[in-house]
């Protein structure tokens, strides 16, 4: 099943692209800056199609399987949004044109943005963000600016609960602030005594992911917000679940001051192996000003006959960029799409059914696999992957054995504060069966690690590859290949 | 219901599983006087009409295909092989997720092992990570990675004026937290010397562009010494397209090449996606954000690859982490990896070295005429500086009655260079094109 490497494909002469010969006078190249080799492949266009496409059928995706990885929102991505980035009106056009050549890009970014601001519940959005990583970064460097924008330059702490994503602390650290974790409480809260214990005058915010990172809605979140800002805090959303809260509940309503989306989760842009996502954040009104530039706003108004003039706008206090240009703009066409083609009812309809489908699994589950938490959960469930009876099985163990029923298995070992943790997020464009499928695989896991516990300990079987040598990579780093002929280099 | 499977009787049997009567019941926790606001958006559309609403808007932009485009200035319009977006269409590299499980995501993992090995080779670095979000994040990357490599010791950055200025206003938004000096940027004449007699003891990093902001291309070697002497690392902002032609940094001594990938096979889309390139020195791969694929073996005794050196990520190390870089630009490094390895050896040169020869014949045609003059003081590679004899704005509408995208106005950017056009020239800029751009660049009014 080993794919050759690119480089061990290569003959030299090979041409994969001929280009046009040159029409203009040559000049001379500059003969001290002209590289000697270029250590590249050679290839033709079959040789790079075909190893391409041979890689490809090695990957799960969404489209090959369920895909239940907790906390990355693994929908079906729908194909018309593929067509619609790639229309040449779209793909074609230059970031630095003159926005008034671009009014269709300009009308269509102003419409995203005032989508999100009507489900988040905010009153301006930023759609600069390439993922949600960055959104976080974003978001903490506005709290920041904020408060140094009132003369309050002391702030520099921000509380983050202990089931926080892994980027919520990194950004802080990356802002130049300091992190405080809060614990939860039995019930899988916020412990909201403890977070009222390190409410004070140092503290700039708290990052909060609502549902949190266990699946569960914040019980008391609008006490939890309330305190907060009674210590003069700002409240930042982690926007990762955002697929429960769909037309159920906007963070803006909640009191959150500040929310990051991730288009890629919630609203169906594909996730790309790994990317391109895109992060936009919201804010309320009494952070508009801070927005990193550029935003879309109308800058000349329209009437029954003529659209309205739309241009790239710098907030007055703008925290500055956070990338290039405006965005991934080709991740915005997507997001547009989706979201007309779900309307009012539709973005509800999202919730809902990933709500039912989490609700659903969590309940046919509970009684093989332990939940620390269980209660109603939102979009998502954290479960137990590990039985005392059988010690010599974990969470990974399970996770490799559901390969061979070709599921992707659920986020492994994360939130940290639950052990052997497996977190299921089945999203709502999955039908009962395929659930009732997962379901059986469950069990039938569960009955081997009884029976049978070798068949997960060495899993998988039915993939191309077995289990990897974590150690040797990291141990013998390896991270590139050399052109054949270069070996000795 | 869009995407949703769901029967009446599937959500009869799900709920009646679950022991409750509606779906509403699930969301009892959420507090009632915020619960199920209204909404005022616009009402569902089918995929049909989706198709014709975005075909319109789409229509009212004006795009590259009807025009004739000199526009640069850090994403170019370049020709992409119709294989590479055959290869990304392919649903199973787009629809997956980071890696995480390598048993069955060996395609992603692949593909990016097979990128840091192209991205090393062009550059002439030895380490590449799987890529940042663009050019301009991977030189606030490197910035980071050099105050890291300095333990904190060293809080001075030296950026050379002629870095794109969106890149430089990146780096500032990123260490807007940090007590950091970054100098050097403010004065356009602050070139070679100037950055070398700014290197001192607490200089963490210096950051030139090559070809720079405005095209020019110029030996780096020596200021690459003078920062390893002081202690310093030294950066170099690329555009991978021209290291078809060029000299790699790897050569001048540099110890991180940061550069956007956008002229490798991924289309202009309003300037995003793209993605950052970031190389570096063996010695930094433990310093270096951003995730990084290894070889290894499977129990089976196969060749694979997995995602490595994960302590550095935040995932593990949470706070202490040096980057909160969580995805790379997995499909976009993959577009770079298919388009790279399309064009190979021979295709790469062939590309930088059209765009060289066209820009030049360009440069040399517009310097002829009467009212303009080439600005660039030392050679550049596809782009180039003309002195206007009138308002670059002015130039451009005129430009634009010829379906002639024109050159970027420097004046935005730097006071001193009001009137300055910034011009790039492609493989796609036919001499036809060229010639019309000269024709109608002599029917501004000079006056």
């Amino acid at each position: 099943m080993i794919e050759p490497l690119i480089y061990q494909l290569s003959s030299p002469g090979r041409i994969g692209i001929e280009m046009p010969a040159l029409d203009v006078e040559q000049a001379k190249l500059p003969e001290s800056l002209v590289r000697e080799d270029l250590p590249l492949p050679e290839l033709s266009e079959i040789d790079v199609v075909r190893h391409f496409t041979r890689l490809s059928q090695l990957n799960h995706g969404v489209d090959t399987g369920f895909y239940p990885l907790g906390s990355c929102t693994m929908k079906y991505n729908p194909k018309i949004n593929e067509e619609v980035a790639r229309l040449p009106g779209f793909a074609l056009t230059h970031p630095l044109q003159d926005p008034a050549l671009l009014q269709g890009n300009m009308a269509l970014m102003y419409a995203v943005q005032q989508w999100l601001m009507e489900i988040g519940g905010f009153r301006a959005v930023s759609l600069q963000p390439a993922a949600g990583a960055q959104g976080e970064l974003t978001g903490i460097l506005i709290i920041r600016a904020y408060h140094e924008d009132r003369g309050d330059v002391e702030r520099n702490i921000i509380l983050v609960p202990d089931s926080a994503h892994g980027t919520n602390p990194a950004s802080i650290a990356m802002s130049g602030m300091q992190v405080i974790e809060v614990p939860s409480d039995p019930r899988g809260n916020i412990d909201i005594d403890a977070l009222r214990g390190f409410c004070d005058d140092s503290v700039a915010g708290l990052m909060l992911t609502n549902p949190n990172t266990l699946g569960l809605f914040e019980e008391h979140v609008l006490d939890v917000i309330q305190v907060v800002h009674d210590c003069g805090g700002l409240v930042y959303g982690d926007g990762a679940n955002m697929n429960a809260m769909l037309g159920v509940v906007r963070p803006g309503d909640l009191g959150f001051d500040i929310l990051h989306y991730n288009l890629h989760k919630t609203f169906s842009t594909p996730h790309g192996g790994g990317g391109p996502g895109s992060g936009p954040v919201g804010v309320a009104a009494h952070l508009t000003d801070f927005l990193p530039s550029p935003i879309v706003e109308i800058v000349e108004l329209g009437d029954e006959n003529i659209p309205p003039l739309y241009g790239l706008v710098e907030p007055a206090k703008s925290i500055g960029r956070v990338k290039l240009f405006q965005g991934h703009f080709g991740v915005l066409v997507r997001a547009y799409a989706y979201m007309r083609m779900q309307g009012n009812e539709g973005l509800r309809d999202i919730a809902d059914h990933a709500v039912l489908n989490a609700n659903y699994l969590r309940v046919l589950l509970k009684d093989t696999y332990r939940i620390s938490y269980d209660r109603i959960c939102m979009h998502e469930f954290v479960a137990e992957g590990h039985w005392q009876d059988v010690p010599e099985i974990h969470a990974l163990d399970i996770s490799k054995r559901l390969m061979d029923f070709g599921f992707h298995p659920p986020t492994n070992y994360f939130p940290l504060i639950v052990p052997e943790a497996l977190m299921i997020e089945p999203t709502e464009t999955e039908s009962k069966q395929t659930l009732d499928a997962f379901v059986d695989a469950m069990r039938q896991i569960a009955r081997e690690a009884r029976e049978n516990p070798e068949i997960l300990t060495t899993a998988p079987h039915e993939t191309p590859f077995g289990r990897m040598d974590e150690v040797r990579a990291a141990k013998q780093l390896v991270l590139c290949c050399w052109p054949v002929d270069e070996t000795k280099r | 219901m869009a995407f949703i499977p769901h029967t009446d009787e599937d959500r009869r049997a799900m709920l009646d599983a679950i022991g409750i009567e509606r779906i509403e019941d699930l969301y009892q926790i959420i507090p009632e006087k915020v619960r199920f606001p209204d909404f005022d958006l616009p009402g569902a559309v089918t995929e049909m009409e989706i198709a014709a609403e975005l075909q319109s808007l789409a229509e009212v932009n004006l795009n590259m295909r009807h025009v004739a485009c000199f526009l640069g200035a850090g994403a170019y319009n370049h020709f992409i092989p119709s294989a590479v977006d055959a290869i990304l269409r392919r649903n199973e590299f787009y629809t997956a997720y980071t890696p995480y499980q390598p048993e069955i995501s060996q395609g992603t993992l692949q593909a990016i092992f097979e990128y840091q090995s192209l991205m090393v080779n062009l550059t002439g670095m030895q380490v590449s990570n799987a890529s940042h979000y663009d050019g301009a994040t991977a030189l606030a990357e490197a910035v980071v990675m050099a105050l890291n490599v300095h333990q904190g010791k060293r809080s001075k950055v030296v950026l050379s004026p002629a870095i794109h200025p969106q890149y430089r206003q990146v780096v500032r938004t990123y260490t807007r937290g940090m007590d950091l000096a970054l100098i050097g940027d403010d004065d356009l004449d602050h070139g070679v010397e100037w950055l070398r007699d700014a290197l001192d003891e607490n200089t963490a990093l210096v950051a030139v562009q090559y070809p720079d902001f405005f095209g020019g291309i110029q030996d780096w070697t020596a200021l690459g010494e003078a920062a390893h002497e002081v202690g310093a690392l030294f950066c170099v902002v690329v555009n991978p397209l021209s290291l078809g032609l060029l000299k790699p940094p790897g050569e001048f001594g540099a110890d991180i090449v940061a550069g956007d990938g956008q002229p490798l096979g991924i289309p202009l889309s309003f300037g995003g996606p793209t993605l950052g390139i970031f190389t570096t020195r063996e010695k930094y791969v433990r310093k270096m954000a951003g995730r990084l694929v290894g070889e290894t073996v499977d129990s089976r005794g196969q060749r694979g690859f997995v995602l490595t050196l994960a302590p550095r990520e935040q995932h593990i190390r949470r706070e202490k982490a040096t980057s909160n870089i969580c995805t790379n630009q997995g499909l976009m490094a993959l577009a770079a990896t298919v388009y790279v390895s399309l064009m190979g050896k021979q295709g790469l040169r062939d590309v930088a070295e059209l765009c060289f020869h066209k820009a030049h014949a360009a440069a040399k045609k517009i310097d002829a005429l009467r009212g303009y003059r080439l600005w660039n003081s030392t050679d550049f590679f596809h782009e180039f500086v003309i002195e206007c004899p009138q308002a670059v704005k002015t130039i451009n509408e005129r430009l634009l009655e010829e379906d002639i995208i024109g050159g970027y106005d420097l004046g935005r950017d730097y006071a001193e260079l009001e009137n300055h056009m910034l011009i790039a020239v492609t493989e796609t800029n036919t001499e036809a094109e060229i010639d019309a751009l000269v024709a109608a660049l002599k029917t501004v009014n000079h006056d």
